[in-house]
C-alpha cells in the first residue's frame, strides 16, 4: 500500500489538532495502519491557521510529513484557500468541507467534495466545540478508513474525562450525515 | 551487528534492577516524540527534572509535571537554564536520577555545569531538541546543528555520550539508555532530539517493568572510613555516595585527587583528566550503537542520524530501486563517534553521502575516520526543514558507478 496523505485543516481553537489525534489514534491503535501525525500552528492561542498531516501506511513511514494529500478536511476559508492547491487532482481524492464556514470557489478542485454543517450539528447538542467531533464521525463515514467502532475507542482515550459521551454524540451525528450522503443519488 | 546482544554485553557483570512500576505507562500509545521521552525517563527511574521553558522542548517537562507527584517525583521550574543545570547536578548528589531538557538558546547557558558534572562525574541527563540556530533562529522547527556542541560546548578536555533517536518510540527506548549509560559512566549524557521528531505522534509501546532494565546508582558499601570518593575501579569509574549520609564528601569542579580535594597541579590532572576520558574511549566499542540497512553490498554508504536517517532511508530504497547499491549507516550512539565501522567501510564503498541539517559537522568526523579512502559527500540543510528524500538521492546518483538521470 502506498501511504494515504491526510491534512485536516481550520483555525485555531476549533479543534483541529484534536480531531487530528483521534483519526490518528484510531488508525495507529485499532486499525494496525502506521501512522506518523505532524501539526502545524502559528504562535496564536486561537485564531490563526491551523492544520494536522498524517501520512497512513501498511507499510514502515520514513519521511513523515506529507506532499500532496489525498483527502483534505477544510474547517475555514483561510485553511480552503492556502491547502486546497496542494490536494492531489482526480475523483479519488476526497474533499471534505465544513458547509457554513467554507464556500467552494468558482474553480472547485477535481476531488469528490462532500460538506458537513458540522457546527450547527454540535450546536444540536448544545456544544459547538464539539464540532471536530461531528467532523471525526463524518471523516470515517466518507472515507471508510476508519471503523466506526475505532474511533469511538479512539474518542474514548483522546477526549478530556467527562465529556466521552459529549463527543461519542457528535462522532454519532457527523458518521449519520456522512453515511446520508453517501447513501442519496448526487 | 545486533544492538540489543550488544547492550546486554555492555551491562554483563554490571549490576542490572527492573524498572520501577510506579514509573511505567505500560501500553500502547500515541505519543509525540516528547512525551515519549518524558515516559522514557520515568520508566528509567528520574524522579527529578528542573527546567526552564523553551520550544521545542517544552512538552517533555510539562508532562513530567504533570506525572511527577503521582509517582512520587519533583519538577522545578527554575529561572533560566544555568539554573535548572546545576540543580539536576545538586539533585544527582542528593540521591535522584535527574534531568532537564532544553533547546538551542538554552543548550549553551548550560554549557558551563556540563563541564561541571563531566568533571565531578555527577551522572545526568540533558536532552536537547534541537531547533534552527543560531541564537533564537527558528524556535519550531527542526535542526541537528547542535551536535558538534554536545561534543564540544563546555570547556576543557573531556568525552561525553550522546544519543540520537529518530521516532517516538526511540524517544522513549533512547531515555532509558541515556539514563543507564550516565549511571554506568558517571558522565552527562545528552539525548539529541529534534524538533521534527518531538513533536511528531506515532505509536510508543511501553514494555511491562519486568522487561526494562535500569542500571542503578552504584553506591560504595565501604565505611567511611575507607572510602575515597574519586577512586575508580577498573573500568575508570568511581562508587558514589549520596550527600548527608555520612561520608566525608567534597565537589568540586577544581582538578582533585582521589578524596576529592582540590589538587591543582600537572600530576593530578594527568591522572584525573586523563581518567575522564578514558573511561568513555577504552569503551567506545561497548557504548557505540549503530543500525545497518543493506550495507552488505553497499558502493554507496549513507551515514544519517536522528530523522534525517529515515529521510535517507527513504532516499536509500529509491536508490535500490534503481539498481543501485546503496546502504545506509545510522549512528544511534553519535559520540562516542562509530569511526571503527566506518574504516571497515571504507574498504568497500565508493562513496560516502551524509545527510544532516547543518552545514557540517558530523561529516568531518566521516571524513576523518574514511581519512581519504573515498569521497564524503555532505547533503546540507541549513536548518527550518528535514531533508526531502530526493535531495539524498541526488547525491547517491551522482557517486554511483551506473548512473541514471533522475526521474
Amino acid at each position: 500500500m502506498s501511504p494515504v496523505e491526510i491534512q485536516i485543516s481550520g483555525f485555531g481553537g476549533q479543534g483541529v489538532v484534536l480531531a487530528g489525534m483521534t483519526i490518528g489514534r484510531g488508525l495507529a491503535l485499532f486499525e494496525g495502519y502506521n501512522v506518523s501525525l505532524t501539526q502545524s500552528f502559528g504562535p496564536e492561542a486561537r485564531g490563526g491557521a491551523c492544520s494536522v498531516q498524517l501520512v497512513v501506511s501498511r507499510d514502515p513511514i520514513f519521511y513523515p510529513y506529507i506532499t500532496r494529500p489525498s483527502i483534505l478536511v477544510t474547517l475555514s476559508q483561510e485553511a480552503y484557500r492556502k491547502f486546497t492547491p496542494r490536494l492531489q487532482e482526480g475523483k479519488d481524492s476526497i474533499l471534505l468541507v465544513e458547509e457554513d464556514l467554507v464556500q467552494p470557489g468558482a474553480t472547485p478542485p477535481s476531488a469528490r467534495i462532500h460538506a458537513v454543517p458540522a457546527m450547527r450539528l454540535a450546536e444540536e447538542l448544545g456544544r459547538k466545540m464539539v464540532l471536530n467531533m461531528v467532523v471525526v464521525g463524518f471523516f470515517a463515514a466518507i472515507t471508510g478508513l476508519l471503523q466506526p467502532d475505532s474511533a469511538q475507542r479512539a474518542i474514548g482515550e483522546s477526549v478530556p474525562q467527562g465529556t466521552q459521551a459529549l463527543n461519542l454524540a457528535a462522532f454519532e451525528k457527523g458518521f449519520d450525515c456522512g453515511t446520508r450522503q453517501l447513501t442519496l443519488p448526487t | 551487528m545486533d544492538s540489543k546482544a550488544k547492550v546486554l554485553a555492555v551491562r554483563q557483570g554490571r549490576y542490572c534492577v527492573q524498572a520501577d512500576p510506579a514509573g511505567v505507562l505500560t501500553g500502547t500509545h500515541f505519543l509525540d516524540g516528547d512525551q515519549a521521552c518524558c515516559e522514557g525517563a520515568l520508566a528509567a527511574g528520574c524522579r527529578f527534572a528542573a527546567g526552564y521553558p523553551i520550544t521545542p522542548s517544552t512538552e517533555i517537562v510539562e508532562r513530567f509535571a504533570q506525572r511527577a507527584p503521582l509517582v512520587g517525583g519533583i519538577f522545578l521550574q527554575m529561572e533560566d537554564e544555568l539554573a535548572s543545570s546545576i540543580a539536576i547536578a545538586g539533585a544527582v548528589w542528593a540521591g535522584a536520577k535527574a534531568f532537564t531538557v532544553t533547546s538551542g538558546p538554552g543548550f549553551s547557558l548550560m554549557m558551563e555545569h556540563i563541564g561541571f558534572a563531566v568533571m565531578t562525574e555527577t551522572p545526568l541527563v540533558i536532552v536537547d531538541v534541537q531547533r534552527g540556530g543560531p541564537s533564537t533562529g527558528l524556535p519550531t522547527l527542526p535542526g541537528q546543528a547542535d551536535m558538534m556542541q554536545a561534543r564540544w560546548g563546555s570547556h576543557g578536555d573531556y568525552e561525553i555520550i550522546a544519543l540520537s533517536p529518530n521516532s517516538p518510540q526511540e524517544c522513549f527506548d533512547l531515555t532509558i539508555d541515556a539514563f543507564n549509560l550516565a549511571e554506568q559512566y558517571r558522565v552527562p549524557v545528552f539525548l539529541m532530539m529534534d524538533e521534527c521528531v518531538g513533536h511528531m505522534t506515532e505509536k510508543v509501546v511501553i514494555p511491562p517493568p519486568g522487561e526494562i532494565e535500569i542500571v542503578p546508582r552504584r553506591y560504595t558499601s565501604l565505611p567511611p572510613s575507607q572510602y575515597l570518593p574519586y577512586r575508580a575501579d577498573a573500568h575508570g569509574v568511581p562508587e558514589m555516595v549520596r550527600a548527608g549520609d555520612g561520608y566525608p564528601i567534597h565537589i568540586t569542579g577544581l582538578t582533585h585527587d582521589e578524596r576529592g580535594y582540590p589538587a591543582t597541579n600537572y600530576q593530578a590532572q594527568e591522572q584525573l583528566v586523563r581518567r575522564l576520558i578514558n573511561k568513555i574511549r577504552q569503551h567506545t566499542d561497548e557504548i557505540v550503537r549503530y543500525e545497518e540497512t543493506t550495507l552488505d553490498d553497499a558502493e554507496i554508504v549513507v551515514v544519517a542520524y536522528g530523522i534525517t536517517a529515515r529521510v535517507a532511508m527513504q532516499a536509500v530504497q529509491m536508490a535500490r530501486e534503481r539498481g543501485i547499491a546503496a546502504g545506509l549507516l545510522r549512528p544511534i550512539v553519535v559520540w562516542p563517534f562509530l569511526e571503527k565501522r566506518l574504516r571497515e567501510l571504507a574498504n568497500q564503498a565508493r562513496a560516502f553521502v551524509v545527510a544532516e541539517i547543518n552545514c557540517g559537522q558530523i561529516v568531518q568526523e566521516v571524513e576523518r575516520a574514511v581519512s581519504g579512502r573515498a569521497p564524503v559527500v555532505l547533503v546540507p540543510g541549513a536548518g527550518g526543514a528535514v531533508h526531502h528524500p530526493e535531495e539524498i538521492l541526488e547525491a547517491i546518483l551522482t557517486h554511483a558507478s551506473t548512473r541514471e538521470v533522475l526521474r
